[in-house]
């Protein structure tokens, strides 16, 4: 390994610690008065809790523990991460929970919509109605009313006045993150990729967890450089590209992104709303009204509760020829309908494309692990690895 | 060139050995251990051939149980390769397997070299596997082996329960009611049949369709599939073993 590897896997271990670092400052700060919103979605505009200056903290419902004390109150056929989240809020195991003042989520799907219904018993949960169509006319102005609610519940809630000026600087701040992580997302356009499967997801899941958007970006910026004069063996650019789409994936729900890995082959790039999906979405700075211009940014993202949907296909179709992915993955999670049934459109792009598509359905628990590796070998072999 | 191919399953392990145009098959319940098994049809077929293990040129292991099997100089590839292979070796012009094996189904588009096109699988409910058939054998008093003999497709008694559970309810209101024995066979035939014909329509039906796996002895699961695909399949004679053959040539590749 050259020195320079070295420092960069360092720097994915910065990554890793961000949990505990916020964690550190979230407790240190709680005592001042520092107010802390949890979120779940890409869906939550962020940039409003910013300007409240409040810290957004992405509460992951990621990882298997929680789930049996979750099916104790829901239904076991339910998507994984609606169970694992409401598993952690009732467990009281998750700090980034018990610290949060407030919680906000959003009517993506109807799993997580009800879920929510019952987590009001636990902490105060501001539910936003999102509409589920990209572009009619009364879906916008819903969601633009919608954001004004959410602002007005935090000026209550903290006691603050949000400001049109702080949530045009949110807005820079939150621009400034997402264009970095899609400079590094974009380096693995290049063959070899410089970072393997498990790298980039540590990376783009990771810095939704930080206390401070600035230090994210800092690290970011180092992150980039670091990665831009990263020595890769060339042999891996021998590797099979696969580009994974499909349900949220984060650490502890990093099954098939490690099975990639370990299979040989190389995960090149992520659509998952972890990764790429909202990273082309950058908040319209030149407006006069910081609310309309969020809104747009919002309602555009392509995520399977939306319908129809084809800004995800267009995405995609770009995505596979960007990163000259092999080969697709689509990774759902059991009993998440809107992505199930999507898949078949995934597939038909894909196919149309002339490439291996695979689609897994899973859950958090490693009990498929074989099988779902069987599949992913099977992929590779036919694709003559 | 002499190469070892053998298929570590769920119920039953097969090994196939071949020395030049010689061939020696052989099969085995898999019992608790994969890696006892595959050692042990290493060992037999080396006896039945005569052939020393230093003459071995190369040994490949498919199959469920082929990670147990760790000796070193033994390489693994996944069942859906093998599987194209061997039957693209037995039935030239194949264009759809289908695969029912004791924990799993699978269909598997090829081309005319024994190349994967696509391929979907299920493993993760035992309906449309041959676990179904056994349980349900089970509760009929029968062995498994014997339900093609005794089915009646006149008679046949609809299964509405795809579940395992279910199904084997089902069954026993079935016999109180006084349904034929037979009928209820044929109606489990088709239910199978129906499960694994709709997961081959997902992939696209190519002629020739090559049923294989331990479930293709069944000749009542063979008629039900071609009543619900509509078309012909043929069984190879040697139908268990072709993922064993196909890793023995894939292993000579
Ligand atoms: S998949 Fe959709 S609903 Fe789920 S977290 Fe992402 S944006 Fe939100
Ligand atoms: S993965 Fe699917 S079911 Fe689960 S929360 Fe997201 S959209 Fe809902």
């Amino acid at each position: 390994m050259t020195a320079n590897t070295a420092n960069t896997s360092d720097n994915v271990e910065k990554f890793m610690d961000i949990r505990s670092v916020a964690l550190a400052k979230i407790l240190d700060e709680k005592g001042q008065g520092l107010k802390v919103v949890g979120i779940y979605c890409t869906f939550c505009p962020q940039e409003l809790v910013l300007a409240a200056g409040a810290v957004p903290v992405g509460l992951c419902g990621t990882r298997e523990d929680p789930i049996p004390a979750a099916e104790e109150v829901l239904p076991r056929n339910l998507c994984p991460l609606i169970k694992s989240s409401y598993g952690f809020a009732l467990t009281d195991t998750c700090p980034f929970f018990a610290f949060s003042d407030l919680i906000v989520g959003e009517t993506t799907c109807d799993g997580k919509k009800k879920m929510f219904e019952i987590m009001q018993d636990i902490k105060p949960v501001h539910v936003m109605q999102l509409p589920h169509q990209h572009k009619s006319p009364h879906s916008f102005a819903l969601w633009v009313e919608e954001i004004r609610r959410l602002r007005s519940r935090m000026e209550e809630e903290f006691n603050v006045e949000i400001k049109d000026e702080d949530i045009w600087k949110a807005i820079d701040l939150v621009n400034r993150e997402k264009k970095l992580l899609k400079d590094i997302c974009d380096l693995n356009r290049l063959s070899p990729p410089r970072m393997s499967g498990m790298e980039l997801l540590t990376v783009t899941w990771s810095s939704g967890f930080s206390h401070d958007k600035e230090v994210v970006v800092e690290m970011l910026e180092e992150f980039k450089d670091k990665l831009e004069s990263r020595e890769i063996e060339p042999d891996a650019a021998h590797k099979p590209r696969i580009l994974l789409t499909g349900c949220p994936v984060g650490l502890g729900s990093e099954k098939v992104v490690r099975l990639v890995d370990e299979l040989g082959a190389a995960v090149v790039a992520m659509e998952n709303c972890s990764g790429y999906k909202t990273l082309e979405l950058l908040t319209d700075k030149n407006g006069n009204d910081p609310v309309v211009a969020l809104a747009h940014k919002y309602l555009n993202i392509p995520c399977s509760c939306m319908s129809p949907n084809p800004y995800r296909m267009e995405l995609l179709d770009r995505m596979i020829d960007d990163f000259n992915a092999a080969a697709v993955i689509d990774l759902t999670w059991q009993a998440c309908h809107t992505y199930n049934i999507e898949s078949h459109e995934v597939k038909k792009l894909v196919k149309g494309k002339g490439l291996p598509f695979l689609h897994l359905e899973s859950d958090y628990s490693s009990s498929d692990e074989e099988s779902l590796k069987v599949r992913i070998e099977a992929m590779l072999e036919m694709m003559g690895k | 060139m002499i190469t070892v191919g053998m298929d570590i399953g769920s119920v039953a392990s097969k090994g196939v050995l071949l020395s030049g145009d010689k061939k020696f098959s052989l099969v085995l319940p898999t019992g608790w251990s994969p890696r006892d098994v595959g050692e042990q049809i290493l060992a037999n077929l080396l006896a039945e051939s005569r052939v020393e293990l230093e003459e071995v040129d190369s040994i490949l292991v498919t199959g469920y149980g082929r990670v147990s099997f760790d000796r070193a100089a033994a390489r693994t590839v996944t069942e859906i390769s093998c599987h194209a292979r061997g039957v693209a070796a037995l039935c030239p012009e194949t264009g759809t397997i289908i695969d029912i094996g004791g924990q799993d189904s699978k269909v598997i588009s090829i081309n005319g070299n024994g190349k994967v096109l696509d391929f979907a699988m299920n493993d993760k409910c035992a309906a449309g596997t041959g676990r179904f058939l056994q349980v349900m054998a089970n509760t009929l008093g029968m062995d498994v082996g014997e339900l093609a003999a005794f089915e009646d497709p006149s008679a046949m008694v609809k299964i509405n329960s795809m579940c395992t559970v279910f199904a084997e309810s089902e069954i026993i209101g079935l016999l109180a009611r006084g349904s034929s024995k037979g009928g209820i066979i044929a109606g489990l035939h088709q239910s199978v049949g129906k499960r694994v014909a709709a997961m081959t329509r997902r992939l696209g039906v190519k002629e020739k369709i090559v049923f294989t796996g331990g479930v293709a002895q069944n000749a009542g699961v063979c008629r039900a599939l071609e009543e619900e695909l509509k078309h012909r399949i043929v069984v190879p004679e040697e139908c268990q073993f072709t993922g064993a053959l196909g890793a023995a040539l894939l292993a000579a590749g």
